[in-house]
């Protein structure tokens, strides 16, 4: 215990210091130092692998013992990789072998808090435009203090503070050696985990200089190295995580096991509205069965066994009360197009030139209609997570990208201090923006508590986890435009209606969101092309379909509208596709000019295809990063195959080339998917889809080859886990008007034609 | 009711009716092969019973006749099989929730293939994965299979 004692002390000391540092740096908003919480959560039991012995906590990123150096990389990983990035910042400046480094989340803490307000605001790039629009939408600031992994922001957001806490523990380190040999501190260097002075040939290793290190204050601010002397930022990097992915040993929030625990699963009203009654007098006769839980929409079923849990469920009969939204997508669509006459719009995003004159006046003027369905997330791993309800302290197991408000929202609602509710976030079997909600985290703290001293872990159906979604919104669009006599489009008039998913979101979960809804228009709104009259609206629909963050979200069925309207207008006036996005772009959007440069060349673009074959090109900006994309469709005799994918990304500072080429074949293979076979559909107030079997994805037979090219194009780190995505809808559509002449202006693709 | 899993023979009571799946994960803590779908679609639980790959979501215990074989016994901790350390030198995971039941599935292939074609792998490779690893997958596979030739020449 007295070391425990020790390591708090100390780590507090040296915890306090850095974060005040952390002021001096910019990167902190308050005016009192936040707290360094990783002396608390080693003395409540470790941080994943590093053990509690001789563990000293220098900043609130870094525990050093004698096994290594522990980097707390806190956002989430649903996959996306960002755990090993934000490791690589620290251990660049750190200077540590990467094969010494653990990775772990660590403790929900406002001192993770995401800066993404400089990130995440409206649009991402410095055009006159971009800046314009920052200070008209007034949204920065709306994740303010929260830790969140979302927005595509955390290696943004990581990039200078990941850095920092690095270079503020090596200049402990070294100030440590300095006084240890009386020496001064410049004359002193630092290699692969040890301070050496060359001229003495002395060395002391970190781990001998920590408990001295963690009595200091850092005075001055860290110099961080420059770009020439990278290591490991810019290099791909094996990931933390992959071996223990190759072996089973991972443990997401499905495989954590304690002692003596109970198994759950849950029944919610499918019409998302309350429970009026029930009756589980069959389930509680069946075998295994311990408990049944009621809950605000639904019921648990407590059980000895997951699959006991799954039978006993169907076994309950429900009285739902009906949904407050309209009983089928049909009557959402209309409802949406009776509004988009009706309601003043949530925000003007584009308003240049004078279109509603122009197009007045204008002949040919092309008119359409395009509609984007609701989508699943449909994460590999169903909803899940474990609970343990203990002499009055809540521990819950789980994967979430909000943990700060997940333990505010379940110490209010389970009555409890904050400081009795301790939240494990686990690895993730995937996300897509699902796990920003708290539904789940709400109810395992219900359950756990009803079962006081049992562990209990609940484990969703895939059929509950596809029908108690919140969607991606559907979404529609009314486009008009004219091709000018000089090849470029002289006038889009864009009116989009959707649900506000932020509005909807920061409802569920606690979290005001003021202003108009940028979400909306993104993908759209700051499309990356001149054009002489261009107006773009966006409504925020009333429907009340519960609806939420989706990987690229607005951008997704944005980049859809938008790209295939512009493939429309270069066809109307007999002008090449590329040709006419390198017009609209030369002159004022440089990064995006560039990438359909390089795009046109590794696309080999200009090379005819053969009759059975056809291209469509689509480009997006969105999270920051400027994507093109060309799709390869062929014509077989078992339908349309998407051949190849050639895809170019101008991220303005690649951190991990290797996992950026991940991201983006991983966004561009969920893209597809969702626009080739995605849908959720209602009737009678309840989702139709319920599996992998009426809810597809692409598969090994169905997914293309993918080249990807990435250009540094500068203005700093962009965002990647998401820009992949909205592009390769478009492009897909596209390729096919060329191959097939069906202009299809309603995703899913595979309502229209047939896929291989 | 016995079973040998990763050649340790286990004893439980549960219906005979309880997918292969659910015994492995809840009964005896063997929590490599993933619960996804529990309709034998996404290919996440898939297990070798003498070594050949099968669904366990969707296989009633009680009808599991040999040695099963999930991703936590397919390697040793020092010597990982030759389809996982191809995985890991690739890179290929991403959430890595399908992973299990990929690496099962290419084990089974190459066993039986020992050097696929791009086709060989479409059609044993059915496993989803919502990250869209696929054209990691399919690399690794070749590799893999490369490999696994070179040791046995």
């Amino acid at each position: 215990m007295s070391t425990l004692g020790t390591i708090t002390r100390r780590g507090l000391l040296l915890g306090s210091a850095a974060i005040a540092g952390g002021v001096a740096f910019g990167y902190y908003r308050y005016h009192q130092p936040l707290p360094n919480p990783l002396p608390l959560a080693l003395s409540e039991g470790g941080l994943g692998g590093a053990s509690v012995a001789q563990s000293y906590a220098l900043t609130p990123y870094l525990v050093i013992n004698q096994e290594g150096f522990t980097i707390i990389t806190p956002r989430t990983d649903m996959g996306q990789g960002i755990q090993t990035t934000l490791a690589a910042l620290v251990a660049e400046e750190l200077d540590v072998d990467w094969a010494d480094v653990q990775v772990a989340h660590g403790p929900p803490s406002a001192t993770y808090y995401t800066d993404i307000s400089a990130s995440a605001a409206p649009p991402y790039d410095d055009s006159l435009f971009a800046n314009t629009m920052r200070n008209v939408m007034g949204v920065a600031g709306r994740f303010m203090g929260l830790q969140v992994t979302g927005g595509s922001a955390s290696a943004r957001d990581g990039f200078i503070k990941m850095r920092l806490a690095g270079a503020a523990a090596r200049q402990a380190l070294i100030e440590a050696a300095a006084q240890r040999w009386g020496l001064p501190a410049q004359s002193l260097t630092t290699r692969a985990g040890s301070v050496e002075h060359a001229a003495s040939g002395r060395r002391l290793s970190y781990q001998e200089l920590a408990s001295d290190a963690a009595k200091l204050e850092i005075t001055s601010e860290p110099v961080l190295k420059p770009r020439s002397e990278w290591r490991y930022v810019g290099k791909t990097m094996p990931r933390k995580d992959m071996r223990s992915k190759c072996t089973g040993e991972a443990i997401y929030a499905i495989d954590v096991r304690l002692p003596d625990m109970l198994y759950a699963t849950v029944v919610s009203n499918p019409q998302r509205a309350a429970m009026q009654s029930y009756d589980a007098s069959k389930a509680k006769a069946m075998r295994g069965v311990k408990a049944i839980v009621p809950l605000a929409q639904g019921v648990a079923v407590v059980a000895d066994n997951t699959w006991r849990a799954f039978q006993a469920a169907k076994s309950i009969a429900f009285e739902w009360q009906d949904a407050a939204y309209p009983v089928s997508t049909e009557v959402m669509f209309e409802v949406m197009r009776g509004e988009l006459r009706t309601l003043k719009p949530d925000a003007v995003h584009r308003d240049v030139g004078d279109a509603s004159s122009v197009l007045a006046q204008a002949q040919n003027v092309l008119k359409v209609e395009y509609q984007a369905p609701h989508l699943a997330h449909a994460a590999l791993e169903p909803i899940a997570a474990v609970g343990h309800y203990a002499k009055g302290d809540l521990h819950i197991w789980t994967a979430n990208q909000i943990p700060t408000q997940a333990k505010k929202l379940v110490a209010e609602a389970a009555g409890l201090d904050a400081g009795k509710v301790h939240l494990h976030v686990t690895a993730v079997g995937g996300s897509f923006g699902r796990r920003t909600e708290l539904d789940y985290v709400l109810q395992i703290a219900t359950i756990a508590k009803a079962l006081p001293e049992r562990p209990v872990k609940l484990t969703w159906s895939r059929e509950e986890d596809m029908q108690q979604d919140f969607y991606r919104p559907s979404a529609l669009a009314h486009m008009q435009g004219v091709m000018g006599e000089d090849g470029r489009p002289q006038v889009i008039q864009m009116d989009i209606i959707s649900q506000s998913t932020s509005r909807s979101w920061g409802q569920r979960v606690g979290i005001p969101v003021p202003g108009p809804d940028r979400v909306l228009a993104e993908g759209a709104g700051d499309a990356p092309y001149s054009v002489p009259h261009h107006h773009l609206r966006a409504f925020a629909t009333s429907l009340a379909v519960p609806s939420g963050f989706w990987r690229a979200v607005g951008a997704s069925y944005n980049g859809f509208f938008h790209e295939c309207f512009l493939d429309e207008l270069a066809h109307a006036g007999r002008r090449d596709p590329m040709d006419m996005r390198l017009a609209m772009t030369e002159s004022q959007f440089p990064q995006a000019h560039a990438v359909l440069k390089k795009l046109r060349a590794t696309s080999r673009w200009d090379q005819a295809m053969p009759k059975n074959k056809a291209r469509g090109l689509a480009m997006t900006l969105s999270f920051g990063s400027y994507v093109a994309q060309v799709v390869e469709v062929e014509q077989t005799d078992a339908g349309i195959r998407v051949s190849k994918v050639y895809c170019v990304a101008d991220v303005g500072l690649a951190l991990d080339p290797g996992n950026i080429e991940a991201q983006l074949q991983s966004g561009i293979i969920f893209g597809l998917t969702a626009a080739m076979m995605g849908e959720i559909t209602f009737s009678n107030g309840r989702v139709q889809q319920s599996n992998f079997h009426d809810y597809p994805a692409l598969r090994m037979a169905q997914s293309p080859a993918i080249e990807v090219g990435i250009l540094e194009g500068g203005g700093g780190v962009q965002g990647i886990g998401e820009p992949g995505v909205p592009p390769a809808k478009a492009a897909l559509a596209n390729a096919i008007f060329a191959l097939t002449g069906k202009r299809i202006r309603a995703y899913p693709l595979q309502k229209h034609v047939k896929f291989a | 009711m016995q079973l040998s899993v990763n050649q340790q023979t286990h004893t439980f009571d549960v219906e005979p009716d309880m997918p292969l799946l659910w015994v492995l994960r809840d009964e005896l803590g063997i929590t490599g092969p993933k619960f996804g779908c529990g309709i034998a679609q996404c290919g996440a639980c898939t297990v070798h019973i003498d070594g050949q790959p099968v669904r366990s979501c969707v296989l009633p215990v009680g009808s599991v006749q040999g040695e099963v074989t999930t991703i936590d016994g397919l390697g040793q901790a020092d010597r990982l099989h030759i389809v996982q350390q191809v995985w890991i030198e690739q890179q290929v995971a991403q959430c890595g929730y399908c992973q299990p039941g990929q690496i099962m599935t290419a084990v089974a292939l190459l066993s039986q293939n020992p050097a696929p074609t791009d086709a060989d792998i479409d059609a044993s490779m059915t496993n989803l994965c919502r990250c869209g690893t696929y054209p990691r997958i399919r690399a690794a596979v070749h590799q893999a299979a490369q490999k696994i030739r070179e040791v046995q020449a």
